[in-house]
């Protein structure tokens, strides 16, 4: 089965995030960038699913800058089959990311995408119900269980309150949750491979899609700040303070 | 010009109050936009809902009926909210982020060809809103193009709406669906057994952390402080990448975002990831053993101790003040 995993280049969860004073973006000195968590869940998950059925393929697709080449090889050298990098340096909405992703997808033809449910710097939550909707195909956020049989997906996803399982027919799109599975590292071997695998890189300009963003940022601001309050010394203090001092037991 | 249309999410046969934190957030947006509240319904047959519904303050609720939409799945869904949408001639869809709304109004936008705004915090007056990124380490101020726009907004940043003393116009409308364009298929749900109340709608929120090693002390010695206190159980990512608990017990960045009165952090570090889904809470407890953890520095009262040893005490301290 072919899968397309798309990935985003994101800073590292641990990463202090500090808002530049004029309020045009992050600093992005000192970021070390890695591929947005969820999206690592999903490629780990399109290379079980192809060792289990023993064929396949996985690609790997990521929309950005020439330096997003460096997390595209972290990705072939866990085990993606070939990548292609759409560069823009323009900045896109979700609707222009999901527009160049199903151009990708009409052109592939994979019967599986798997992305993550959200990146971890937007933290928007957008793009595969986007393509799933723009494709005409069944969708599944927040995957914790996939299980593929005869052509159809059923699926385990973790919504309010408890465990619901959908099932619909392939090609579909599924994006990750948390317990999906534990990504993989790359192996030494996995690296050396991975520099002989195909990278492609197109232009988003030479897709003929439409790229105008509809939702812009137009400045950021630091949240406001959280005093820390005082220490106590027991556990009886503790109780007592939150009866008479802040009256909320 | 200026209306919205709330899509009313419920739970059998009522609606949660993040659904009538939706209804508020609508009403202030159509109001600073100079429009109109508008709410619907989806579902088989929803009429006493929607009649229910109509005390909030809307001007106007559909039921939106047909056998297809009994079970919410996103194409059906989707699919019969758009033709609304346009038979309505709204200028903004909106709804809640809880998990149904973020599954669906990514795919209500793309069929509408809308930009949308993910989990807005506050609405500007001129035609912004603000929204959350990074986790909250930044506020995004975020302006949308084009004739029809879709948000969700974060349930903790906005109060439920309140019974307004009249009732407003119900109408039954037969959801348009083209059941050959359907794939997806429901086939069961399986509830977390819970007597206890929902994270999001609890006054006191206990969550564990890694601290607490095993699943089994969140039975034996989280538990009993989440029961004394009447309040709902939380957790850390960590715990439960760990397995100690489901996910859908996660507070956090990628988890349930939380704003009780009382959250009380055990064993928890304080990741940044975490404190996305509780800074905004009014008074925040933590107990941990390391004076260093991060936690302490969002916490309104500290106790640096073992909780195994603090947490029991806590319980018995809390059975006292009750009994006196």
């Amino acid at each position: 089965m072919k899968i397309l995993v798309p990935v985003k280049r994101v800073p590292d969860p641990a990463t202090t995030i500090r808002v530049l004073p004029d309020g045009s973006g992050i600093a992005t000195d000192n970021i070390k960038w890695v591929i947005n968590p969820f999206d690592e869940i999903a490629l780990e998950e399109a290379l079980r699913i192809k060792e289990k059925q023993g064929s396949g393929e996985v690609v790997l697709c990521s929309i950005g800058q020439a330096g997003w080449q460096e997390q595209l090889r972290t990705g072939l050298a866990m085990g993606a089959d070939r990548a292609i990098l759409v560069k823009s340096d323009q900045p896109l909405d979700s609707l222009a990311i999901a527009r160049i992703l199903v151009k990708i997808i009409n052109d592939e033809k994979p019967e599986l995408v798997i992305l993550g449910k959200q990146a971890i710097d937007d933290d928007s939550n957008q793009i595969g119900q986007m393509m799933a909707e723009m494709l005409g195909w069944p969708q599944a956020t927040f995957a914790s269980k996939i299980e593929l049989a005869d052509g159809r997906c059923t699926v385990t996803r973790e919504v309010d309150g408890g465990l619901e399982t959908i099932a619909f027919p392939l090609p579909a799109v599924v994006t990750t949750d948390l317990r999906l599975n534990e990504p993989r590292y790359a192996s030494l071997p996995g690296i050396m491979k991975a520099r002989k695998k195909e990278l492609k890189e197109i232009a988003a300009e030479s897709l003929g899609v439409d790229l105008a963003p509809r939702l812009k940022v137009k400045r950021l601001t630091a949240p406001p700040k959280r005093e820390a309050g005082r220490k106590v010394a027991s556990a009886a203090e503790l109780v007592a303070l939150l009866h008479s001092d802040a009256k909320v037991i | 010009m200026g209306d919205v249309l709330v899509i009313a999410e419920y739970q059998g046969d009522r609606f949660p109050k993040t659904t009538l934190v939706a209804v508020n957030a609508g009403l202030e947006l159509a109001r600073k936009r100079g429009g109109s509240c508008l709410a619907v319904v989806a579902g088989e047959e929803v009429g006493a809902l929607a009649s229910e519904l109509a005390k909030y303050g809307v001007a106007r609720v559909i039921a939106l009926e047909n056998p297809a939409l009994k079970n919410y799945l996103a194409d059906a869904w989707a699919y019969a909210i758009v033709a609304l949408v346009k038979k309505l001639g709204v200028e903004y869809v909106l709804a809640t982020a809880t998990a149904m709304g973020k599954d669906l109004m990514p795919r209500v936008a793309a069929r509408l060809d809308a930009p949308m705004a993910s989990e807005i915090v506050a609405i500007g007056e001129d035609h912004t809103l603000i929204r959350p990124m990074y986790a909250g380490n930044a506020l995004a101020t975020v302006e949308m193009d084009g004739p029809i726009k879709v948000v969700t907004v974060r349930a903790t940043a906005f109060d439920a709406a309140q019974p307004s003393g009249s009732a407003a116009a119900m109408e039954k409308i037969p959801a348009e669906i083209d059941a050959a364009a359907l794939k997806m298929q429901f086939v069961a749900f399986n509830q977390t057994k819970n007597d206890r109340p929902q994270l999001t709608e609890a006054r006191i929120v206990v969550s564990g952390g890694r601290g607490l090693r095993s699943g089994e002390n969140f039975k034996t010695v989280l538990e009993p402080l989440v029961d004394e206190l009447g309040a709902a159980m939380g957790a850390s990512r960590a715990a439960v990448d760990a397995g100690f608990v489901p996910n859908d017990l996660q507070v956090g960045q990628t988890g349930k975002v939380v704003a009780p009165e009382l959250y009380v952090a055990v064993g928890i570090s304080g990741a940044i990831q975490h404190l996305a889904g509780m800074k905004d809470s009014k008074t925040i407890v933590a107990i941990n053993k390391d004076p260093d953890a991060p936690i302490f520095t969002v916490a309104d009262y500290g106790l640096v101790a073992d909780l195994f040893k603090a947490v029991p005490e806590m319980v018995d301290e809390v059975k006292k003040l009750k009994h006196s």
